[in-house]
């Protein structure tokens, strides 16, 4: 009984230290500025007001682009959805063919393919702006959606793979002798049963993109940026009083998208990590 | 349906040869079991059969055709597997028109086959239920009927009882020799378990480390097994072997025994006796059916008595398993129930025409070296 109070006292002080930013984020984005400037960092707001939200959703400027953050909301949408759906793609069908069609030093190329996870993302701006540009690749969210989704294959491949070495290989033998081919066996038998590495793959993809900077600020610019470097843009250039009630709005706002996922399928994630490793 | 002719077959992993020379050959509407311990190669050479596997050296024919380089698909087979593989996200009915699909058949055909099956393995109320929601005898029927609908060249067991319990397995097992019986395909059945062979086979194939010790039908090889493994591995109990010496008259051998003193089994009934020599070493095999305390076990000259002293008894229902001593091993004799008691003498029969002679070295028959 003492353990359990202590287990439960632990947990609710660890979440209260965990949660305390996001507080003081949110109760800092309802308050005037001068009431901000007067100090007391944890007291309520006096005059709750949503005007700070209005302005950093609508009409704030980032740069010369006086359209609030919704625009480059969209620009993260359009890069991110794709590059999460494609990466997700072929990392299924990567970590099939390393597991179901084996072949001579499969198990090599896996680990190349696994090298991938480890390169860290300055190592390769110079490469991967010489290749795009060599491929005549301009166009912003295109050049991000190559990038994204080629970094995020290693990762990807990995989860589905190790997802796969618990699927029976009789089920796949049983398909072959009925006749079915490489992508039927794949579509009709190991996907339908691969929803918990589906969502695993998706958020820690979408979450990913959705917060890279680097690579969104060196191969976007203007209006065309995603909503992180738009962030930082607002954040950044100020003239007079610091708006603090704005940045909190922002921030707020462009961290709501991977909030959300996570509260949506943060069961399935927990779920389907542990799946994924049992055994491989 | 159509024969099977395995001619020469050898499979290699890298340098390491699993299978060796396998060479058999069973007709149409013949039941072929393959029957091994476990690591033997007989679901190797299943999957050989399948194509699921290349073949490294030597010959496969279905019904007329070589089919080596075939891809399953194209080989006309249908295969059951050991943990059914059904496929997790389809219901029953999908699965077992899986392979229709795929091959183009027209749907109402389909149906009409789905009932024809789900009325043979009365499955009917099961089609449109998945695989986790069913029992294992029924996700065995389901296996068994996606193979059906297929009406193959050759059906393809591997080890399709042994995830059942007990007594299902029973049960299951009079259904697939009905089955059999029944719709008269060609079947190969794998199976570690010798009462599958001996139950279900028109033919067996004893293996052993990648080599057939035996082909041949059941009976043939529970009375006359090739050598002492095969002895050994078929029937239940097993064939006993223990060692012993030919007398001087080249007519009897001697058994040492450590409570009975030493025991001479007459040869002179014995098929092998010519092919042995005064002073040979040889091992001896009895099945524990030769045993009896009763008269009368057979003709009177075929019958010879022993005195030895009983060290347990194991009633089993219908019978009592006897164990005694015999040339340091332990030997068992099925006699009539509470007919002797433990750690008493007891005189039994041996029925001197069932004596089977082993090489001491190589272990092989006498009969057939």
């Amino acid at each position: 009984m003492i353990s359990r109070i202590l287990i439960y006292a632990s947990l609710i002080v660890l979440a209260v230290i965990f949660l305390l930013p996001l507080w003081v984020l949110i109760i800092t984005s309802l308050k005037d500025l001068d009431e901000i400037y007067a100090g007391g960092i944890m007291d309520l707001p006096q005059n709750p007001s949503l005007q700070a939200w209005a302005r950093a959703w609508g009409t704030v400027c980032v740069g010369l682009n006086c359209t609030g953050l919704k625009a480059f909301y969209a620009n993260t949408f359009m890069m991110a959805i794709p590059s999460v759906f494609l990466s997700t793609f072929f990392g299924a069908i990567l970590g099939y063919i390393l597991i179901k069609w084996r072949f001579k030093n499969s198990e090599l190329v896996f680990g190349l393919i696994l090298f991938g996870a480890f390169m860290p993302f300055q190592a390769i701006l110079i490469p991967v702006s010489q290749t795009l540009s060599y491929m005549g690749v301009r166009d912003p969210v295109l050049s991000l959606i190559i990038i994204h989704t080629t970094y995020g294959i290693p990762f990807t491949t990995l989860f589905f793979r190790n997802y796969y070495v618990t699927f029976p290989d009789e089920l796949v033998n049983a398909a072959l002798i009925d006749g079915a081919g490489f992508f039927r066996i794949f579509f009709k038998i190991l996907l339908p049963v691969s929803t918990p590495i589906i969502v695993v793959a998706v958020i820690f993809q979408f979450t990913g993109i959705w917060n890279d900077f680097l690579f969104g600020v060196s191969f976007a610019s203007g209006k065309d940026v995603p909503v992180t470097v738009a962030l930082n843009n607002i954040v950044n250039v100020t003239t007079g009083r610091k708006q603090y009630d704005l940045d909190m709005a922002a921030a707020v706002l462009a961290a709501l998208p991977t909030l959300l996922v996570y509260i949506v399928a943060g069961k399935y994630f927990l779920r389907g990590l542990t799946a994924g490793s049992v055994k491989g | 349906m159509a024969q099977l002719v395995i001619d020469n077959i050898t499979k290699a992993f890298g340098a390491v040869e699993v299978l060796t020379d396998i060479s058999l050959q069973i007709g149409d509407g013949e039941f072929l079991v393959l029957v091994g311990p476990s690591g033997c190669g007989k679901s190797t050479l299943l999957n050989l059969i399948a194509g699921l596997e290349s073949i490294t050296s030597g010959e496969l024919l279905i019904g007329e055709s070589v089919v080596n380089d075939l891809s399953p698909k194209n080989r006309d087979i249908a295969m059951v597997f050991q943990s059914y593989a059904l496929y997790p996200s389809m219901t029953v009915r999908q699965n077992i028109t899986f392979g229709m699909d795929v091959r183009g058949v027209p749907k109402v055909e389909q149906r009409e086959k789905v009932q024809e099956v789900a009325d043979l393995l009365q499955i009917g109320q099961l089609l449109n239920r998945r695989p986790a929601q069913l029992s294992g005898g029924q996700r065995q029927r389901v296996a068994i009927g996606r193979a059906l609908v297929r009406d193959p060249k050759l059906f393809l067991f591997d080890e399709p009882l042994s995830n059942l319990d007990a007594k299902l397995r029973v049960e299951m097992r009079t259904e697939i020799k009905q089955l059999h019986q029944r719709l008269g395909t060609t079947i190969v059945y794998v199976t570690h378990d010798q009462i599958e062979a001996m139950t279900l086979a028109t033919k067996i194939a004893v293996m052993n480390g990648g080599v057939i010790q035996q082909f041949g039908t059941p009976q043939d090889i529970y009375d006359n097994p090739t050598n002492v493994f095969v002895a050994e591995f078929i029937g239940s109990p097993p064939m006993n072997i223990f060692p012993g010496k030919v007398c001087s008259d080249g007519n009897s051998a001697e058994i040492q025994t450590k409570k009975s003193g030493n025991v001479v089994l007459e040869l002179d009934r014995c098929e092998a006796r010519d092919m042995i020599a005064p002073g040979q070493e040889i091992l001896v095999g009895v099945r524990p059916e030769a045993f009896s305390n009763q008269a009368p076990l057979g003709a009177e000259g075929n019958v010879q008595t022993v005195d030895l002293i009983i060290d347990v008894v194991e009633p089993t229902g219908p019978d009592d398993l006897v164990i005694i001593e015999l040339g340091g091993k332990e030997v068992v004799a099925r006699l009539e129930p509470q007919s002797c008691a433990p750690e008493t003498v007891s005189t039994l029969l041996i029925d001197k025409t069932k004596l089977a002679l082993f090489d001491a070295d190589t272990e092989r028959n006498l009969l057939q070296s």
